[in-house]
């Protein structure tokens, strides 16, 4: 019997490696945990027909003697990447029996190291949301606490990670879709600098803001799988190749803390008293910790809520009911369209279309998406400003421990004040992870916080190796 | 202050149909979401449309795949078609 509870990529590769067990048996018993736990947490959408056969193509690779450290390993996918030939749907009525022609960039190059896919994972809708409620197949369900969320979008790949249910996942993250469910649910979760990975594959949202992340037990396999999935690809001209940005040489990383974020309304005195703490902790480990003031971060979320509704509303035109996926019929070309948004897309995603047209349209563009493209400009030079100073900056990653099934589910701007210190990132586009922090008492249950920690574009580096020194990796 | 009407008529325009019992509350939704983020009108002076140091990046239009490789996969996925084609109703 593996036991699976304690095995990470890393020990699970050694261990494939030593012959301990194959790559079928670690499927086996993933795929029986999954059978046993997965009906009441709703984290899969769908197992995969050929994940022994997969298995088993790996033990051949690894008798071979040309194993990576992915080989064999059974890994879960985010409902909105590319696999050929299976279905994926973004959580969305309106792809129901979608089946993906091609494989999304990442899925090429963990192929490449013939990683185990298990299934894909539920989601936000589109990944819009915050707790995976927006899912057109049901919430998913905290593995921690059964009557709280998993967090979201990528609530369906942290809940798989928590429940032993996958060695890793993938997930996509737009204003902290990867943070803030790992958060939620006592795992890690890297946010790759923009353009660092690849989107194509990756169904858009923001295309200004979306990164594919992974999600993970530890530091070092979110390492291990960002490293195979990073790199410049001709299929999105985002990414950047190496030495696009200098790298820092600092031996003593200083780190900065914007207190002045803290001050505001909405932030539990459980997640100040972990986040006080955690300081603590860093500058026990070594680290000095600087006081740094980013004056219009407090505008970040609202910059967010402009132009995501506004590119999502772009993207998501090219669901017409007639080259994929529902289609409605009406009495003409425009009722079809008209009919088949109307029933394809839930609540969560007209409002965001519709909020996307608004701030676009004639008369309101210049007051709001303008506006919003020039507060992005500046809280990016105020984030650049920062970083001559400091290397690395903290927060906490949710302003709550996650909260209850239902709870914000009448109140879209409640949910969305859950994004308020994961957005900037994706804003200025650098890389962020959030760590295990500890467990705190909230509303009477015992759950995780997260801390999160941002660096300058590129420099993953400095995220892993505090995160590491924080969790004693 | 966002009205019933201007919200059926974004409706329009992003071919979103919408019925009357969700017009409503989606107005009320909608109307509080931007209270929110027009917070940004009140947001400081100094700020100049500049030159973004980022920039397109565009590669040679070259054909990355073989002829007909995704077509059987594409159309398997499109709701209505006739042959090779999609199939559509009149457009004008």
């Amino acid at each position: 019997m593996i036991d699976i509870t304690t095995l990470t990529i890393a020990t699970a590769h050694t261990h494939l490696i030593n012959k301990d067990f194959f790559a079928r048996d670690l499927a086996e018993a993933y795929l029986a945990e999954i059978k046993k736990t997965n009906g009441d947490i709703n984290a899969y959408l769908e197992i995969y027909d050929d994940v022994l056969a997969q298995a088993d193509n790996a033990d051949k690779i690894i008798a071979s003697g040309t194993a990576t450290l992915l080989t064999g390993i059974p890994i879960a996918l985010k409902d909105n990447l590319l696999i050929t030939g299976k279905h994926v749907t973004s959580a969305s009525k309106i792809l129901e029996g979608y089946v993906a022609p091609y494989d999304a960039t990442v899925v090429d190059k963990l192929k490449k190291e013939h990683v185990v896919f298990l299934g894909r994972t539920n989601m936000d809708e589109f990944a819009m949301g915050g707790s995976t409620e927006n899912s057109a197949f049901g919430v998913t369900k905290n593995p921690l606490d059964m009557t709280r969320v998993a967090g979201g979008s990528s609530g369906g790949s942290a809940a798989v990670v928590a429940m032993n249910g996958a060695l890793g996942a993938l997930g996509s993250d737009t204003g902290g879709s990867v943070r803030e469910p790992a958060t939620f649910c006592g795992v890690v979760g890297l946010k790759p600098t923009y353009g660092g990975v690849s989107r194509h594959g990756l169904m858009a949202m923001g295309s200004s803001l979306d990164v594919i992340g992974p999600i993970t037990k530890t530091v070092t396999d979110a390492e291990i799988l960002f490293n195979a999935i990073k790199g410049q690809d001709m299929f999105d001209s985002t990414t950047y190749p190496d030495g696009q940005y200098p790298q820092n040489t600092n031996k003593k990383l200083v780190i900065g803390v914007p207190y002045h974020i803290l001050e505001q309304e909405g932030i539990d005195q459980s997640v100040r008293d972990n986040f006080t703490e955690s300081i603590k902790k860093l500058e026990q480990l070594g680290y000095e910790i600087q006081d740094i003031s980013l004056p219009n971060i407090g505008y970040s979320l609202a910059v967010y809520y402009i132009l995501m509704p506004a590119e999502v509303s772009s993207n998501l035109a090219r669901f017409d009911g007639i080259k994929y996926g529902l289609h409605v019929d009406g009495d003409n070309l425009l009722q079809d369209y008209l009919k088949t948004r109307a029933q394809g897309f839930g609540p969560e995603v007209r409002r965001r279309i519709l909020i996307g047209t608004y701030v676009l349209s004639a008369g309101y563009h210049d007051a709001y998406y303008n506006k919003a493209i020039l507060l992005r400009q500046k809280i990016s030079d105020e984030f650049a400003h920062a970083f001559q100073k400091v290397d690395a900056i903290v927060t906490p990653t949710t302003p709550t421990p996650s909260f209850k099934i239902g709870e914000k589910a009448h109140d879209p701007l409640s949910m969305y004040l859950a994004d308020i210190f994961t957005v900037p990132a994706n804003i200025v586009g650098i890389p962020a992870i959030s760590i295990p922090s500890g467990m705190v008492t909230y509303e009477g249950s015992t759950l995780p916080v997260g801390l999160q920690i941002m660096a300058p574009h590129a420099h993953e580096s400095v995220l892993f190796e505090i995160s590491k020194k924080f969790l004693g990796e | 202050m966002i009205t019933i009407k201007d919200i059926y008529h974004l409706a329009d325009l992003a071919r979103i149909k919408l019925e009357e019992t969700e017009a409503e509350h989606i107005t009320t939704e909608i109307d509080s979401i931007l209270g929110y983020v027009g917070q940004i009108q009140g947001s400081g002076g100094d700020m100049r449309p500049e030159v973004p140091a980022l920039h397109n990046v565009m590669r040679d239009d070259v054909v990355t795949n073989e002829k007909g490789q995704y077509t059987e996969a594409l159309l398997h996925n499109a709701p209505l078609r006739e042959g090779d084609y999609l199939k559509v109703k009149k457009i004008l």
